[in-house]
């Protein structure tokens, strides 16, 4: 499994998730002549200034104004370009969904846009700024991609995989500094989950009545580390545990989720997002359908945020690690 | 290209046939708009038959000037306009807002392809075309050959999101681009300065850097002139706004708002509609 292997040292490397948007716009634009990019007043804020940058004549501000941000981006795609539009994610997908799906998505012109500062960790800004909805209204557009990349390489492999696709695409970034999980090797693919790490027990045998000692931790975006930690501290003590990471919440990939149920019997989502519509919610629907099992949500518990530090509010809101870990024993003993 | 005595006179007779199917297809579609279509007939007509570098039988011909409809619950219009310029049989119309049909209620680009796009949500149409005159400017330079024009109502203009589109297209000097805006002064619960003044209007364009020019909207004289004038100034985006008279075509219907959004029902309606238009 491709994973950093420095990822559960102190001094494990972070960086910006909304960073690799940015570092992969780049990337995506001098590989597709296509490309063009839009910003609503927020150039550095969604790290599209890189781009600008280098493609001036490319690069469109709009100013204050989110309806106009993906109504042009749907008029320029209707003349053949993949426009790239970027603001915080409370503002788009949150103030233009309307033009999102009739312009964008019922038109069915590949838009492609960037919703940063997603998630309480957003931190001192307050509740106003961090997007905690943003999953639910992109999932439920038909047509639409929802990408929710977990540290800055995935969002910079996200955003050129996004490039080539004909879709409208939302992609999910987050404000703060996260771990790096992942390595360049590690794989992605739009709609593919993939493991991150379970645990080997394969020299013991599992006892008849210890069955319901297993559980899979399904985790998306800037949460996927502190799923890991939970994950770790687990299989540590003794249980079967496989922590996966969700990166694309539409398409969803069912075989993975559905294999996951099969074999843990127990399934903890942890989102930085309303438990409400989100990646747990579409979880929940693909088992509700094919494997129902036991299923604890970690997320926002249908309240808005607040001020403060990203770990303050992280803990607070009941995200962290030792949370995702009283998640995972709680699904457990329902089985 | 000149607009002789004889070509008005072949663009008074388009518009009266496409008035009256306008009228035959609500009237079998039993629910939809009739002031809108009727009192954009002639700009429709002179917009296909005179203004617009198209092809009808090569509908996606790169190189065509494009024309956004931002009110698209005046698609009768559009829907009438398009089949007598050859886009597709007239018999289609009989189809409008039916299940399966290529005249979806508000149009839509992929159920009729030949459309540069969906609307029906009001106030995003103006943004659209401005995308598309900035992704030729890019590709095109400011000399390409291709036109863009938005066709809007008054009434959406309460919407926020034309005027951000406005102050785009101002920002960037879009001289490519020509909006039309239906001055019938209705809109659905009563007159548009009632419900939400927009006067004055022509000073509200011209603060966003527009060229504006205000004309009677049933008269081709003056939509040429305006049209010629749009594409002579290089320097910014022009609005022609349109004054026109809602219903028009049917003296009973005309000015009244009760008519914004609802087809002649009864048989006495019909009798009317049937009787002013000249259909047998």
């Amino acid at each position: 499994m491709h994973i950093n292997p420095k990822i559960f040292d102190k001094d494990v490397e972070q960086a910006p998730i909304r960073k690799g948007f940015g570092d992969g716009l780049l990337k995506a634009a001098e590989i597709d002549g296509r490309i063009v990019g839009l910003c609503a007043d927020l150039t550095d804020s969604t790290h599209m200034n890189t781009f600008k940058q280098k493609f001036p004549e490319r690069f469109v501000e709009m100013g204050v104004a989110e309806q106009n941000l993906v109504s042009v981006a749907s008029g320029m795609a209707a003349m053949g370009k993949i426009p790239f539009v970027s603001s915080y994610a409370v503002f788009s997908p949150g103030r233009n969904w309307e033009q999102i799906r009739t312009t964008v998505c019922y038109n069915n012109v590949p838009v492609k846009i960037a919703g940063s500062h997603a998630g309480v960790s957003v931190g001192p800004d307050g509740g106003s700024h961090q997007a905690l909805e943003d999953i639910a209204i992109t999932r439920v557009l038909p047509r639409m991609a929802v990408i929710s990349p977990c540290d800055a390489i995935e969002a910079r492999k996200a955003t050129i995989a996004a490039a080539k696709t004909d879709s409208p695409t939302y992609i999910r970034l987050a404000r703060e500094k996260t771990p790096i999980i992942t390595v360049d090797a590690s794989p992605f693919e739009i709609g593919k989950a993939y493991t991150l790490f379970r645990a080997d027990h394969s020299g013991q045998k599992v006892k008849a009545d210890e069955g319901h000692r297993s559980v899979a931790i399904i985790a998306t975006g800037s949460l996927v580390y502190r799923a890991m930690l939970a994950g770790k501290k687990l299989i540590h003590e003794g249980y079967e545990v496989e922590v996966i990471n969700l990166h694309t919440i539409k398409p969803i990939d069912e075989k993975a989720i559905v294999a996951a149920a099969r074999k843990y019997k127990a399934i903890v989502t942890v989102e930085e997002h309303q438990i409400i519509g989100g990646m747990g919610s579409a979880v929940a629907e693909v088992l509700a359908r094919n494997y129902p099992v036991p299923i604890e949500f970690v997320g926002v518990q249908d309240m808005f945020g607040q001020s403060g530090t990203p770990d303050e509010l992280i803990v607070h809101y009941g995200m962290d690690e030792k949370s995702i870990y009283n998640a995972a024993r709680r699904v457990m003993l329902r089985r | 290209m000149a607009l002789t005595q004889e070509k008005i006179s072949f663009l008074k007779d388009k518009a009266a046939l496409i008035r009256a199917s306008i009228i035959e297809s609500l009237i079998e579609a039993k629910s939809g708009h009739t002031a809108g279509p009727l009192d954009m007939s002639d700009i429709f007509t002179y917009m296909y038959f005179h203004a617009l570098k198209h092809d009808p039988k090569k509908s996606l011909w790169p190189y065509r000037d494009r024309l956004v409809l931002s009110n698209g619950h005046i698609a009768p219009v559009l829907y009438a306009t398009l089949a007598h310029a050859g886009y597709f049989p007239i018999s289609t119309l009989a189809h409008l807002r039916k299940f399966g049909s290529p005249l979806q209620g508000h149009p839509h680009r992929e159920w009729l392809k030949c459309l540069e796009t969906s609307s029906g949500p009001l106030g995003s149409g103006l943004s659209q075309t401005v995308g598309m005159a900035i992704a030729d400017r890019i590709d095109n330079g400011r000399s390409s050959g291709k036109q863009f024009y938005c066709l809007m109502s008054d009434g959406e203009l309460d919407a926020g999101n034309s005027w951000e589109g406005a102050m785009l297209a101002g920002k960037e000097k879009l001289q490519n681009l020509t909006a039309i805006i239906d001055r019938n002064n209705i809109q659905i619960d009563g007159f548009t300065e009632d419900i939400m003044p927009l006067n004055p209007l022509a000073e509200k364009w011209r603060s966003w850097n527009w060229h504006v020019q205000e004309i009677d909207g049933h008269n081709f004289e003056d939509i040429d002139r305006a049209i010629g004038e749009a594409h002579a100034v290089f320097d910014r985006p022009s609005v022609i706004i349109a004054y026109t008279i809602p219903s028009k075509g049917i003296p009973a219907f005309e000015r009244k708002f009760e008519w914004h959004g609802k087809p002649p029902m009864t048989d006495d309606e019909i009798r009317v509609a049937r009787e002013a238009l000249g259909i047998r």
